[in-house]
């Protein structure tokens, strides 16, 4: 009964509040108002029954916080089934062959697709080494994105040079603008940090905006080649199919190189100084030059991947590098499971391809992510496949009696 | 040197810079009581806006004269923006007080994006006009081309406004808990503060201050759109941290700072870059002076 009550509460505050926003609406010009009375109605169900869902899980989730300050284990079904040994490899195999194979079979608009869920992976791995790592929070990815693309783009324009050398000089740019940035930023405290990426990204745009003699301005720039192979000439859906198999090199050389990365001396220097700064300097790890790795290796994704989606659109400008992509790429991280690689890539398959597959409902696309952002935090903020930590087993009989045997 | 063209650069800042420090006072409250960027708080402004232009619409087809409809806006965004701040604060922040920093920074965000989407699809996308609520002036007709009714009014109430909030803060009860919370939040608490008030409080006022300046700036410059918020919301914030983040004084003196700099750098340099000179001013006063103009630096304790 009172749960009832609380939720008759929570309807009646809703439609009070969305009111305005929801039923009325203005035509200045017409002089007219439209009244829309279902949604209020609407906005009443839905408030109720989530709020009883809210209530619900919020419960479960103090009890999970109890349980597991208690030493209970809580282990996923899914990620303890992905991590089976057994499974691994066949699983991958199975992956790589239908990833390898399914261009050929599908048309070039689904090809496409595929292309930007394998260009957002290759941006998430990169953000990831940054955010989920590092512990660093990130918000001007986009910027190196561009940077990347636009190294493309001028380049051809005023050097001529192609795909394959523009690739690699993208990525090093990207990663030297990304360490030229975490130079002065690094002593800032982590959600100052957030702030000034973020002021940078829109600084990087807005001179991409402003530059207009050598960037295009707003208009950008346009008839950026695609790449060649063997200077044969391809139709439009054979470059596309070449695209497609650049970018999955590319993403598979970005996950072996990431989770190698997670697990070499640098990647633990990361990790530990994620957890704590102070403890590690005392350890002698050298603070400044660990993080500026993390910049320069995440930013350097980004980098490739800009080049790969210059040449992939043929044509660039400002408006597709705004804060809004740094969130989207963001959101995939943080969807995922920060930290954790294959998190990454199911949060990008989720980002790109539900709404392309699912066209109807692909005009809430973002307020989707952006509720799925804020629960995910409120309930789940590990992501949808946490972080793998290790753990480390001490066989020692006389410690294990020391703690009671809860190592 | 132009006299005449730096009084009209120096105004137009300072109408700017009222706004910047309505909007940057909500920053550095909630900053200052539970040290969280609410990256939301420029999307509340941005509502404020909204609310103002359909209690507008509504009214001017009843037909109610412009300054009665203008009061009633702003009454209505102040009431409704309050409620949304306290809901908001209620939904994404408070199920994460002791998560860490970037847990409810990273909510903050998703908030921000979920209310720019309910008004794309509850609204519409596209630029809606506002229309001139504010009267001309007589007694500002020698002045009116360079400070019109509407920076006086801007001005004005947000003087009014913020004088009233610093009463607030400094006399009543409520002010000194906040002032105590921010201080040390569980000593507050181990003295009889109820936090999560003070908390709700602090949202529900810098909420208010931001639809005041959602409505006021609306019919100021005749347009609203769901993306101001986000602009408006950094520019804010960059004042906020201008003025040392987590104090009062400092948020309006930082937004004033930032208006007339604005103004100034567009007048006298290039109008290209006014953006960019913000964010850099921003960026830069983060990196070499965290504390901000007149705040002290705070030695991290281990």
């Amino acid at each position: 009964m009172n749960e009832l009550i609380k939720s008759i509460q929570v309807s009646i505050w809703f439609m009070f509040l969305t009111f305005p926003i929801m039923v009325i609406r203005v035509n200045a010009i017409e002089k007219s108002v439209i009244w829309r009375w279902e949604n209020l109605a609407l906005v009443g169900v839905g408030s109720f029954v989530l709020s009883f869902i809210w209530r619900w899980a919020l419960r479960r989730k103090e009890a999970g916080d109890a349980a597991a300050a208690s030493g209970g284990k809580e282990a996923g079904r899914l990620s303890a089934l992905l991590e089976n040994p057994a499974l691994r490899l066949p699983i991958q195999v199975v992956l790589l062959a239908v990833f390898c194979t399914i261009p050929l079979f599908v048309t070039t608009y689904q090809t496409n697709i595929l292309i930007s869920f394998l260009l957002y992976v290759v941006l998430g791995l990169g953000l990831n080494v940054i955010v989920g790592v590092a512990g660093l929070l990130f918000l001007g990815h986009a910027a190196f994105y561009a940077i990347g693309a636009y190294s493309y783009a001028l380049l051809n324009q005023y050097f001529g040079l192609g795909f394959w050398v523009a690739l690699p000089i993208g990525g090093v740019v990207a990663a030297l603008a990304g360490v030229a940035l975490a130079f002065p930023v690094l002593r800032l405290r982590g959600d100052y940090l957030a702030i000034v990426t973020l002021g940078f990204g829109e600084i990087v745009r807005l001179l991409l905006e402003n530059f207009s003699d050598i960037t295009g301005g707003p208009s950008g720039i346009s008839n950026i080649p695609r790449p060649g192979l063997l200077d044969m000439q391809l139709s439009v859906a054979g470059a596309n199919i070449y695209i497609y198999y650049i970018v999955l090199a590319l993403a598979l050389v970005t996950i072996v190189a990431v989770t190698r990365l997670k697990d070499s001396r640098i990647g633990r220097a990361l990790q530990a100084l994620r957890e704590d700064e102070i403890a590690c300097e005392a350890m002698g790890i050298d603070r400044v030059g660990v993080k500026l790795m993390a910049f320069g290796l995440g930013t350097a994704w980004a980098g490739f991947a800009g080049v790969v989606f210059a040449a992939k659109t043929t044509f660039i400008n400002p408006a597709s590098f705004t804060f809004f992509e740094s969130a989207i790429i963001l959101s995939i991280v943080v969807l995922g499971g920060m930290g954790s690689n294959l998190g990454v890539i199911l949060g990008s398959a989720f980002l790109v391809l539900l709404p392309e597959y699912m066209r109807a409902f692909s005009e809430y696309r973002m307020i989707l992510f952006a509720t799925a952002m804020v629960l995910m935090m409120v309930f789940r903020p590990q992501g949808l496949i946490p972080e793998k930590r290790k753990t480390y087993t001490v066989s020692d009989p006389e410690l294990n009696a020391a703690t009671g045997g809860q190592n | 040197m132009d006299w005449q063209y730096f009084t009209e650069l120096f105004l137009g800042g300072l109408t700017r810079g009222s706004i910047y420090a309505l909007i940057a006072i909500g920053y550095t409250m909630v900053y200052g009581i539970i040290e969280l960027i609410n990256f939301a708080h420029g999307e509340v402004y941005m509502l404020g806006a909204f609310m103002g232009l359909i209690v507008a619409g509504v009214l001017g087809i009843l037909g109610f004269p412009a300054p009665a409809i203008l009061v009633i806006a702003a009454v209505v965004a102040i009431i409704y923006c309050a409620g949304y701040g306290y809901t908001m604060e209620k939904i994404a922040y408070k199920p994460l007080r002791g998560a860490g920093r970037l847990s409810p920074l990273i909510s903050a965000i998703g908030m921000s994006l979920f209310l720019q989407n309910y008004i794309i699809l509850a609204q519409t996308s596209d630029f809606l006009p506002f229309p001139r609520l504010i009267p001309d002036f007589d007694f500002l007709e020698p002045v009116a081309h360079v400070f019109g009714s509407s920076d006086f009014v801007i001005v004005a109430t947000s003087a009014l406004f913020m004088a009233g909030l610093t009463v607030f803060i400094k006399y009543t009860k409520m002010g000194k808990a906040m002032r105590a919370t921010a201080q040390n939040r569980k000593m507050a608490m181990l003295l009889g503060v109820d936090s999560d008030k003070v908390i709700s409080i602090t949202f529900i006022l810098g909420s208010s201050l931001a639809a005041l300046g959602g409505v006021l700036i609306a019919s100021h410059v005749g347009m609203v759109n769901f993306a101001i918020g986000f602009l408006a919301g950094i520019k804010a914030f960059t004042a906020a941290v201008l003025g040392g983040i987590g104090s009062i004084p400092g948020a309006m003196l930082g937004g004033l700072f930032l208006g007339l700099s604005e103004s100034f750098a567009t007048g006298y340099i290039s109008s290209d870059y006014e953006d960019v000179f913000a964010f850099t001013l921003l960026v830069v006063f983060l990196i070499f002076r965290p504390s901000g103009i007149m705040g002290k630096a705070k030695v991290e304790k281990v």
